[in-house]
């Protein structure tokens, strides 16, 4: 039997290092897109400024991209060490997606990455942005698979049980399951719009020192204008997928609306403190018929409440409560910083406005503030199952004890904070130092006799004599 | 015979084709911090970095495909394995990303250099040993109940343990020296030259000790080898070892630059080789079996698929990336 203690401390690791891992494929999906488009734009135009740019965030690429693939080694094998019991009944469906992820994406991603980082002297123009869209590929399909896999975990289909253990009847559904297309496209456009974010916050952080006024510039209004696509796509998309979880999850809605009763016409909960021992909420902030108008698009539609099931099958109520809420709140604030922005590009002071580039310079890390906080929604919100109304978590625990565990916890704890601490502050020293001038010994083979190296990660980003 | 009969039997081989691919590429990288502590200066440790940090990414991906595949075709035993062997996994992936960002961040820095080579060694060391650990702890056997890991938190530790642990350590740092005899030139050749003269030796006495003890850690492996004129189809595999031992020992007394890489691969190989026959049909002895802990046809069948698609796809622009970055690398860091 598994310790409940043990039991404890595996889901604060899994949350901790799941947590620290998320951040770096948010960013690197959307950056290894954006680093594809700058080398295309480069080929097409061979304007100096896309090299530049391309040369300044592949060096950001290469950090946040090795971050993640250390992190990720580890998710890999945390299934297997504190979560034997679910790799033993649920690995015919998770194993297989998991494998096909590292077949399809992450030696893709990991191969092409050495060419992409240190092979520009060595290969064309064309095959290096051939390298560079190969790697964008790979984060769109790693996503993918990992997406599907956390899917039918919140909507398993396409399995019978034998003896308890999951055997897949389809693959095609298994893949396909009902929450899979839209949580992907809503987690794809997330990261998008996360690297968007920090693009467009660094471009405003430059104009605001009046530095490489040439290059922020473009890179801003290129953020304004991708975020005015997907920002409100987005909410659209996170409508759709809300409507899934009504259908498939609803306790979970209900957890998320703050709902304890079943009614109709529910308001929609802007704040409340859901005091879940007494089961009703504190210090509601509510707008009317709202909440049923969003969930079902019908003034009078009829919604669920928490009360509807006994305790042992809710979610704890108030993290998820909050967390939609700071997820949502977010990306609000996305919206407004976009429409003012493309008001102010109206009028050609979008690059001027001094208090509008602050705007986006606090809005910087406000993509992966949103991610983690609808992580935090969708995976708090399906508990007590790891596996939607089939396997909880607390069955899905190895048999190792407290003290292993708590030593993993710490040791976990202490080097992601060290290689986080340094990873922050050499993307910040690069991010400091900005786009260069590209010299002249970083030529393709054909554009010059190859002198002087690309030199992406000797690069010291200290001053000299530091 | 049937699917569930073949394919697990198939499955046992592509794993341990996976497993034998990334000993083989990560130990060369893994060689290359282990033996960071002999580098004369910064600028030699530098290039001895250099040497792998296009390729070292794509290397470690053959463990993650050995996890993710184990966990697709035999679920119970990765269950089993990871957490039977908890602790040496642990410590197996703090040090793996200890080693990995050191790659990245070492090169970002002059005031902490220092800082992410002693990272990037210990980082190396520990992995290494850690994976030595966790081999010879699995070809011991571990403890079951109905499938399940049975033992404590300390099972692993044993006197076999740790030899394997430090033999796999010095292998790792032998596949390093001769993948940098192949890589540099001048000084920093003559330096790993000097290193892997020893290592030869020290590695097949390591060999030849793990091999006298391993019939006798059970009798299964024992009747392996030497049961029923076993012995007599069995025996050019420790044959060719030795052959192979003397063939890399002059190859590196001649100072030859390509074929000590190759044939400390091959010794590599030969070693696995002979591992896994003691402990065929069984995925983690003492007593699971490839067909106990594998996966229904419908999941083997299908990961099958794909990978016998993809994986070719994925050999051949490995050996693409290579051939980018082929021959030796320069001593002024001019590389990248």
């Amino acid at each position: 039997m598994t310790d409940v203690t043990a039991l404890l401390l595996s889901r604060i690791q899994f949350g901790f290092v799941v947590s620290f891992h998320i951040i770096f494929p948010a960013f690197t999906i959307g950056l290894a897109s954006w680093l594809a488009f700058l080398a295309g734009m480069y080929l097409r135009t061979r304007v100096e400024i896309w090299r530049e740019l391309y040369l300044f965030w592949v060096k950001i690429f290469a950090v946040s991209f090795a971050l993640g693939v250390v992190s990720g080694i580890v998710m890999s094998f945390q299934f297997g060490t504190n979560w034997s019991e679910l790799s033993a009944r649920a690995g015919n469906v998770l194993g297989p997606l998991m494998t096909y992820e590292v077949l399809t994406a992450f030696f893709l991603e990991a191969t092409f990455l050495g060419v992409m980082l240190f092979g520009w002297r060595r290969v064309s123009p064309q095959l290096h942005f051939f390298a560079t869209c190969m790697v964008a590929l790979g984060t769109l399909l790693s996503a993918f698979w990992i997406i599907s896999a956390n899917s039918w975990m919140h909507t398993p289909s396409g399995y019978e049980l034998v003896d308890g253990v999951f055997h897949v009847t389809s693959w095609w559904q298994a893949i396909f399951n009902p929450s899979f297309p839209l949580r992907l496209v809503h987690m794809v456009l997330a990261a998008y719009i996360t690297t968007c974010f920090v693009i467009g916050g660094v471009s405003a952080a430059y104009l605001l020192r009046g530095r490489h006024v040439q290059g922020a510039t473009l890179m801003l209004k290129l953020a304004v204008a991708f975020a005015a696509i997907a920002v409100p796509l987005q909410i659209v998309v996170g409508d759709l997928h809300g409507l899934a979880v009504h259908k498939y999850q609803p306790v979970k809605l209900a957890a998320i609306e703050g709902h304890w009763e079943t009614k109709r016409g529910v308001p929609l909960l802007l704040f409340a403190w859901p005091d879940e021992a007494a089961e009703r909420n504190e210090y509601e902030v509510a707008i009317p018929k709202l909440g049923s108008l969003i969930i079902t698009h019908d003034l009078n539609g009829e919604i669920a409440g928490l009360k509807e099931v006994p305790r042992s099958e809710r979610p704890p109520v108030a993290p998820v409560f909050f967390a939609f809420r700071v997820m949502v709140g977010v990306g609000v604030l996305m919206l407004l910083a976009v429409i003012v922005s493309l008001v102010a590009w109206r009028r050609g002071r979008l690059a001027t406005s001094r208090s509008l580039l602050r705007a986006w310079m606090v809005l910087t890390p406000s993509g992966f503030i949103a991610v983690l906080a609808g992580w935090y929604t969708t995976e708090i919100g399906r508990q007590p199952y790891v596996i939607y109304g089939l396997m909880r978590t607390a069955e899905a625990h190895s048999a190792v004890g407290v003290a292993s565990v708590a030593t993993s916890l710490i040791v976990f704890a202490a080097v992601y904070l060290f290689i986080f601490a340094a990873g922050t502050y050499y993307l910040l020293k690069l991010l400091r130092k900005g786009p260069q001038p590209v010299a002249e010994d970083m030529r393709h083979p054909q554009d010059k006799r190859p002198a002087r190296p690309l030199s992406v990660p000797e690069e010291s980003v200290e001053m000299s004599g530091s | 015979m049937d699917a569930g009969t073949v394919l697990p039997i198939v499955w046992f081989f592509i794993i341990g084709f996976g497993v034998m691919m990334y000993v083989l590429m990560d130990g060369f990288v893994l060689g290359i911090g282990i033996l960071a502590p002999f580098a004369e200066s910064d600028e030699q440790l530098d290039r001895m970095m250099n040497t792998a940090a296009p390729i070292w990414d794509g290397n470690e991906t053959w463990l993650v495909l050995g996890g993710v595949a184990l966990f697709a075709a035999f679920p119970s035993a990765y269950a089993v394995m990871l957490s039977g062997l908890y602790l040496p996994v642990l410590l197996m992936l703090v040090a793996l990303i200890l080693r990995g960002v050191s790659f990245e961040f070492r090169f970002k820095t002059q005031s902490s250099k220092r800082l992410w080579g002693i990272c990037f060694a210990t980082g190396s060391i520990a992995a290494a040993f850690a994976q030595g650990v966790m081999l010879g702890a699995i070809v011991e056997g571990m403890p079951l109940e109905s499938g399940r890991y049975a033992g404590g938190p300390f099972d692993w530790f044993s006197p076999f343990s740790m030899l394997t642990g430090v033999a796999v350590t010095f292998g790792y740092a032998l596949l390093g020296s001769t993948w940098l005899i192949l890589k540099t030139d001048g000084a920093l050749q003559n330096v790993v030259f000097a290193l892997t003269r020893p290592l030869v030796a020290i590695v097949v006495a390591f060999m030849g000790l793990v091999s006298a003890w391993l019939p006798f850690l059970s009798s299964q492996v024992m009747a392996r080898w030497f049961e029923s004129g076993n012995f007599l189809w069995l025996a050019p595999i420790p044959l060719l070892a030795i052959v192979n031992a003397v063939a890399l020992w002059r190859a590196v007394m001649r100072r030859a630059e390509a074929a000590p890489f190759v044939l400390a691969l091959c010794f590599f190989v030969l070693g696995f080789i002979g591992l896994v026959i003691g402990i065929w049909p069984n995925l983690l002895p003492p007593s699971m079996t490839i067909w106990d802990a594998a996966s229904p046809a419908s999941s083997q069948g299908f990961v099958l698929v794909g990978t016998v698609i993809i994986i070719p796809v994925v050999l051949g622009y490995t050996y693409w990336s290579y051939s980018v970055f082929r021959g030796k690398v320069a001593e002024d860091a001019g590389y990248h």
